[in-house]
């Protein structure tokens, strides 16, 4: 079980969490434009790297909100928590989700 | 009294080192890289081949996963996939010359809502007009054959039925690679230990061999086959993969006595479970939410399908878990497998079989290798392309296929 920092409420049990996920990944900007291979990266491809990874979480059992996260994803540690709109703080090795830039 | 296992086996393969050169390299020597250069060096005549494995052979998912085989899933390139490998299974000890203990005690899947009864009744139609064997039983049936669970109604989610599949079963994987890794090095195979691979060479958009922290080893075809880190490899070859990679674990308790004569797994309440030939009570449940590859998850997941498994057999109560464990299981959005070429020429990719990918050992084998061998797939894995997720054609197994394991 893991000790996760809400950034609201403070460290938690990872049991009043939920995932999300790859986070930064925008809806498409002007998705008329999005051909199908565009389309099938927004969908289903997200990254997955073995290491630091820029990770959404909200918090189900307490306040309710989401979150960023960057975690090692072998230790699992938690290297940063952050608030929507905030800056990642620590730099990931992937690189952000395609099909969202466009 | 529980089965008498077999005696611990002599070394069953070479360790070569590796040469410098092969018609072809698997990566990864779990029960998928090894079935896979068993029929590459069968039934296509590749023995120049060789496997190259990270860590020790089955060191993976092969020898932390529970075993349960089957082929009732949904749809019909499903069906024609794990069913063309449960007939494989079937005959493979007879042709590995090697017991390991293929057990077909069938299968149940129960149905705890209405919604489950539905889906489980639409499930057994197809599987029928797939040639699965499939049935619908009662809660008195499914009692009959598993005296131990609970059917009484004083439970939260009571039991209302459950699909069956009679041939459906377990073995002893360990064995199965065993039996995989004899039979290849007997044919030629190179099976190398110990050897990472850490990048690809290739010659514009081909790929013409791999780098390792054994040395370069030149490939006229490399096929990957490492489960969780298909994602890893995939990028360092320099293409995409719609995969996610999680901890998935389970658990057994000590021995015991048999008790458990068949495979019961139930998606709603959240537990599956056997009892292997030496006793333990053998049983999982789902993955840990999160990406991870770091082979161990959170205790509260063993918690719930602990609850789960008690309160379906009240006996357990009494038993202990012994031992638990975690493997990196590679996911996909529709819960079915990739088993395809790829966009780099000579580059094949076989993954994303996440939870359930032991039962399909010998079928992506055989498919797999028929794909390598010719630059086409066979017709039983076209579908599994990586292409569907561009097309739509998507194979959406997800609780379709009951349980996922
Ligand atoms: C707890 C658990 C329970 C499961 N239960 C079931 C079940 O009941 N029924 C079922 O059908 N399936 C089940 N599965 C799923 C099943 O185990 C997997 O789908 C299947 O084993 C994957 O294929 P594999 O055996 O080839 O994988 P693995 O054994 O994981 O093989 C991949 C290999 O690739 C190697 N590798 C990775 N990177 C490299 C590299 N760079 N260089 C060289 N080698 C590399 C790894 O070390 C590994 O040995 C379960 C899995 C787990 C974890
Ligand atoms: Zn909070």
């Amino acid at each position: 079980m893991m000790l996760i920092e809400c950034p609201w409420c403070g460290p938690r049990n990872e049991t009043e969490y939920g995932y999300g996920g790859q986070a930064h990944v925008a809806y498409p900007e002007d998705p008329s434009t999005l051909n199908d291979n565009e389309w099938a990266k927004f969908l289903f491809y997200r990254t997955n790297p073995k290491g630091l990874f820029a990770e959404r979480w909200v918090h189900s059992a307490g306040c309710r909100r989401w979150f960023n996260a960057v975690r090692d994803t072998v230790t699992y540690e938690f290297k940063a928590v952050y608030k929507p709109g905030e800056p990642q703080p620590i730099t990931t090795t992937n690189a952000p989700a395609q099909g969202g830039t466009k | 009294m529980a089965d008498i296992l077999p005696e611990h086996p002599d070394f069953l393969w070479r360790n070569p080192e590796p040469k410098s050169s092969y018609d072809a390299v698997i990566v990864g020597g779990g029960g998928h890289g090894l079935a896979t250069a068993y029929y590459l060096a069968k039934n296509h005549g590749m023995t120049n081949i060789a496997v190259l494995e990270r860590g020790w052979l089955a060191g993976g998912n092969m020898a932390r996963n529970t075993t349960i085989i089957r082929s009732n899933y949904l749809w019909d390139e499903s069906a024609g996939m794990y069913e063309k490998s449960l007939k494989l299974w079937e005959q493979l000890p007879e042709e590995l010359e090697y017991d390991f203990l293929f057990s077909q005690r069938g299968v149940m899947n129960l149905a705890h809502t209405l919604g489950d009864v539905r889906e489980s009744m639409r499930r057994v139609g197809a599987n029928q007009l797939n040639g699965v064997d499939a049935e619908w039983i009662s809660p008195e049936q499914v009692k009959e054959l598993c005296p131990i669970i609970n059917i009484e109604d004083n439970i939260r989610y009571p039991v209302m039925g459950a699909t069956y599949q009679p041939r459906a079963g377990i073995a002893k994987h360990d064995h199965v690679a065993w039996a995989f890794a004899r039979k290849c090095d007997e044919m030629g195979v190179d099976i190398i230990q110990n050897c990472e691979v850490t990048g690809f060479i290739k010659d514009g958009n081909r790929v013409t061999g791999v780098k390792t922290n054994r040395g370069t080893i030149n490939a006229g075809k490399v096929a990957l086959c490492g489960a969780g880190h298909s994602s890893v490899l995939a990028e360092q070859a320099g293409f995409d993969l719609p995969i996610q990679s999680h901890p998935l674990q389970a658990l057994v308790s000590e021995l015991h006595e048999p008790v458990h004569p068949t495979v019961v797994m139930s998606n709603h309440v959240h537990v599956y479970v056997s009892q292997a030939h030496k006793g333990e009570l053998v049983m999982g449940a789902g993955i840990d939410t999160y990406n991870g590859y770091g082979q161990r998850g959170a205790f509260h997941v063993i918690e719930e399908q602990m609850a789960a498994a008690v309160e379906l057999f009240p006996i357990f109560g009494r038993a202990h878990v012994l031992r638990t464990w975690g493997g990196i299981v590679d996911t996909t959005m529709d819960a079915s497998p990739i088993v395809s070429k790829t966009s780099i020429d000579q580059l094949y990719v076989n993954c994303g079989w996440g939870t359930g990918g032991f039962k399909g050992t010998p079928g992506a084998g055989f498919t797999f290798a028929h794909t390598i061998a010719n630059d086409e797939p066979h017709e039983l894995n076209a579908a599994f392309n990586i292409e569907r997720f561009e097309t739509g054609h998507l194979i959406d197994e997800h609780g379709a296929a009951a349980v996922a394991h």
